[in-house]
């Protein structure tokens, strides 16, 4: 047991320790600090804030109506909103091509009356993000609601308290963990997006190419430096957010 | 003071109840798990909708789905204790109690202050700033009462305000809520399922089976004078119901009770097993009931034992532990019992 549980752990690490090694550490800097990687990187952190800004506004209230609503197709509705989280995320790209795509079903009507269309642009990723990502927030935050004591919201009413405040004073408070948990679940999601993004959204430099799109065309491209050099910085954010969730998991 | 007639229906349970309770009474809803007792508190709560009825506190129509009056929870005068006291685990006791007063609008300073005032006059300022997780049951209990106070309701709903507490700490807490009950101005009204809370905090008890109302009156009325099988079980008394013929009662399931008061008409009769006497024997005695039947369950209450005898009726016994060894109950088998008229109260259900 030991032995294998041992070995399981070598595979774990030793990809980890082979970008550590090959990291082109004297140069670390000047690749980073490059216009394409600086271009990746920021278009990155800005596409992926959006995303969760965007689960937080649609998705919160969607999760809501999942975990409180009563109405017929629930479970199936439910159903439907975890879908992207287990669908290939290039089928994901694709179907979003579909319907908002320059010949989409909604993408098509909207060029022609606007001349707006959202592949190759940015807000195009953080469309592919969202659809990728939100279900992670959606169904975090939902089953936080369904776990709550509801009866501490009849007890505020009872107490005087307006459906608004207690929803801001008790509920929110208590769902707190969760909304944060989905917060981060959705905004790490969203950070290493590749296949709903390089389908919907193409992969132009500065406009649609995000930080996992550019390492992997450094990668085919023999710019294997840049690539990981780009790769230790997600490695370095992923880090920091899991040891984030856990120390305050530890203090809460 | 409030008059509340309640109806409603849920999945399970048609509720028509409608009782009364002055400012300042005490009133006990006691019946069996899903009787209808909670609901009943949350529709006066206004938790629940009622589907006919009426609700009226102190003048003022809470609900009436007839010319559709409803105030709801949040404006309603009335404060609600809930079983297991639901305090908000995000806050620590002041916050909770001062929720009352904020949410109707109190600045932040003065409602602590009075938050503060209320938790150290029901003895528990050293919690003050805990959070309930930190907290004892009968210090989460004090809070939970000092928060449903802090209002002033007119009506003081209490689910179970004691059930949720360890045996070592009930009495306690049983003592000092019957104080803070008895001061209370409000109209209060709690529910239990527990015999013993009834009779010590309420000043009446209203009996609810099946979401109806089947008897209320004051804790010796209600228990020297069951009127149904709930009720007499948890006073432990033999209870039967037949037709009575002066001084004697035809039992509705055959035989016959000799009683010292004359009844007529449809009677109930109560035994209290510790005028039962029992005998392996047919007896000679000059007790006016005899009756036998087969050993049930025998079962040790304090330092008496329970024999349940079968017969035509089922009558309980309560005896000595030495009898167990000395009638060999434990055997099982025949056994007589015997009581004299004089034992059996008879009265109209």
């Amino acid at each position: 047991m030991a032995g294998l549980a041992g070995l399981s752990v070598l595979f774990f690490l030793l990809p980890l320790a082979g970008l550590v090694i090959r990291a082109p550490w004297g140069s670390m800097a000047s690749v980073i600090t490059s216009k394409s990687s600086l271009d990746a990187l920021g278009l990155t952190l800005v596409a992926s804030l959006a995303t969760t800004a965007l689960a937080l506004a649609f998705g919160f209230p969607l999760a809501w109506l999942l975990a409180r609503g009563r109405f017929p197709g629930q479970t199936s509705l439910r159903g439907l909103t975890t879908l992207p989280m287990v669908l290939p995320p290039v089928v994901g790209g694709i179907a979003l091509l579909m319907a908002y795509g320059r010949r989409g079903m909604i993408g098509a009507p909207l060029y022609h009356a606007t001349g707006l269309s959202l592949p190759f642009t940015t807000p195009g990723v953080i469309v592919a993000e969202s659809f990728v990502a939100m279900p992670f927030f959606v169904i975090t935050v939902e089953s936080g609601l369904r776990t709550m004591d509801t009866r501490l919201e009849d007890a505020a009413r009872s107490l005087g308290a307006s459906r608004w405040t207690v929803f801001r004073r008790v509920t929110l408070p208590l769902i707190a963990p969760s909304m944060i948990a989905g917060a981060v679940l959705a905004w790490s999601r969203a950070v290493g997006e590749f296949g709903a993004t390089i389908t919907f959204a193409g992969n132009l430099p500065g406009v649609t190419q995000t930080a996992p799109l550019a390492i992997y065309i450094s990668q085919t491209t023999n710019h294997l430096d840049e690539a990981i050099a780009l790769s230790l910085v997600l490695v370095a954010v992923s880090l920091a957010v899991m040891l984030g969730t856990r120390s305050r998991r530890r203090a809460g | 003071m409030l008059e509340a007639d309640i109806q409603l229906r849920l999945s399970r349970l048609e509720l028509a109840a409608s009782f009364a309770v002055e400012a300042g009474e005490v009133v006990a809803l006691v019946g069996p798990n899903g009787s209808g007792k909670s609901t009943v508190l949350r529709a006066l709560a206004g938790l629940l909708r009622l589907a006919g009825g009426r609700v009226e506190l102190g003048g003022q129509v809470l609900e009436d789905p007839t010319s559709r009056t409803r105030i709801v929870p949040e404006k309603r005068p009335v404060a609600l204790m809930f079983q297991e006291y639901l305090l908000f685990p995000n806050m620590s006791a002041v916050d909770n109690v001062a929720f009352g007063l904020r949410a109707r609008g109190t600045d932040r300073r003065q409602a602590r202050d009075k938050a503060a005032a209320a938790l150290a006059r029901l003895g528990v300022s050293q919690v003050a700033s805990a959070r309930p997780i930190a907290m004892s049951g009968g210090q989460q209990q004090r809070v939970a009462m000092a928060r449903a106070l802090i209002t002033e309701p007119k009506l003081l709903l209490l689910d179970e305000p004691l059930a949720a507490l360890d045996v070592s700490t009930k009495a306690e807490v049983r003592r000092h809520l019957r104080s803070v009950l008895r001061e209370s101005p409000s109209a209060n009204v709690l529910v239990t399922h527990d015999l013993l809370d009834a009779v010590a905090l309420a000043h009446r008890m209203v009996v609810i089976e099946n979401g109806k109302i089947i008897q209320s009156g004051t804790p010796a009325e209600v228990t020297g004078r069951p009127r149904s099988r709930y009720v007499a079980d948890l006073t432990g008394v033999n209870l039967l119901s037949g037709t009575g013929r002066g001084t004697s009662i035809d039992l509705d399931n055959g035989g016959r009770l000799t009683t010292g008061d004359a009844s007529s008409g449809p009677a109930l009769a109560v035994i209290p097993p510790a005028a039962v006497s029992v005998y392996r024997q047919p007896p000679e005695t000059g007790d006016a009931n005899i009756w036998h039947g087969i050993i049930g369950t025998v079962d040790l209450l304090g330092d008496r034992v329970r024999v349940r005898i079968e017969g035509t009726h089922v009558i309980t016994a309560e005896v000595a532990p030495s009898a167990v060894d000395q009638l060999k109950l434990d055997d099982g088998g025949e056994l007589w019992a015997s009581f004299p008229a004089a034992a059996v109260t008879a009265y109209p259900p």
